[in-house]
């Protein structure tokens, strides 16, 4: 866990600061042919890192359960970016939505659904703690 | 699939942490296998049974099918 925390830290460091430069490169000498496609990929490296880090730690960790969890929260992530991004698609075909997306793309809807996801599993281990208090007094 | 590892633990007076320890997991592994949210792998199965000394069939049970 220490070397996930050490490694998604690191991503996204990285991350903030890619973002801001870039964004400036491109406010003030914008760049153009490959080297537009190059430094506008840049921010999007520390993201595909963290989805790495992620899986790294579902490989590395240990305990099955953990790792069962784990597993579970990704795939409650992966559905819940799925859905949010296929019904705005469809908003955005029949023109109800106007096109592009603010800036708020899959990934982050992922990482939105991996957040809900971890407090699903939290709340699920507080309860059986608890359900073990009571059973213990 | 139903197991007897609540009541094991008691009969040997340990806590779900003590279980945890003997077998390398965590706390909430011990704890989701006791409430049957969580089935084991097989060699963590054959962990568990070896920690108490008995085979896997004294401790897991087959969930009772209505005929």
């Amino acid at each position: 866990m220490r070397r996930y925390l050490i490694r998604l830290t690191t991503c996204m460091t990285l991350y903030v600061v890619l973002l801001f430069a870039v964004t400036s490169l491109f406010r003030h000498a914008p760049p153009t042919g490959v080297l537009a496609w190059g430094a506008a990929v840049l921010p999007a490296l520390p993201i595909l890192a963290t989805f790495w880090t992620i899986f790294r730690l579902l490989e590395e960790e240990t305990d099955e359960y953990i790792r069962h969890m784990l597993v579970r929260q990704s795939l409650f992530a992966t559905a819940f970016c799925l859905s949010i991004m296929t019904v705005w698609e469809f908003l955005q075909n029949y023109e109800v939505l106007p096109p592009g997306n603010g800036g708020f793309g899959a990934a982050f809807f992922w990482f939105i659904g991996l957040g809900i996801g971890g407090m699903v599993n939290a709340l699920a281990t507080r309860r059986d703690c608890a359900d073990d208090e009571e059973e213990a007094e | 699939m139903n197991n007897r590892l609540r009541v094991l633990r008691a009969e040997h007076g340990w806590s779900q942490q003590d279980l945890a320890d003997r077998l390398g997991v965590s706390r909430q592994s011990v704890n989701a296998i006791e409430k049957g949210r969580y089935d084991p792998s097989l060699p963590l199965a054959f962990n568990i049974a070896d920690v108490f000394g008995l085979p896997i069939e004294a401790i897991f049970l087959r969930e009772e099918t209505p005929e």
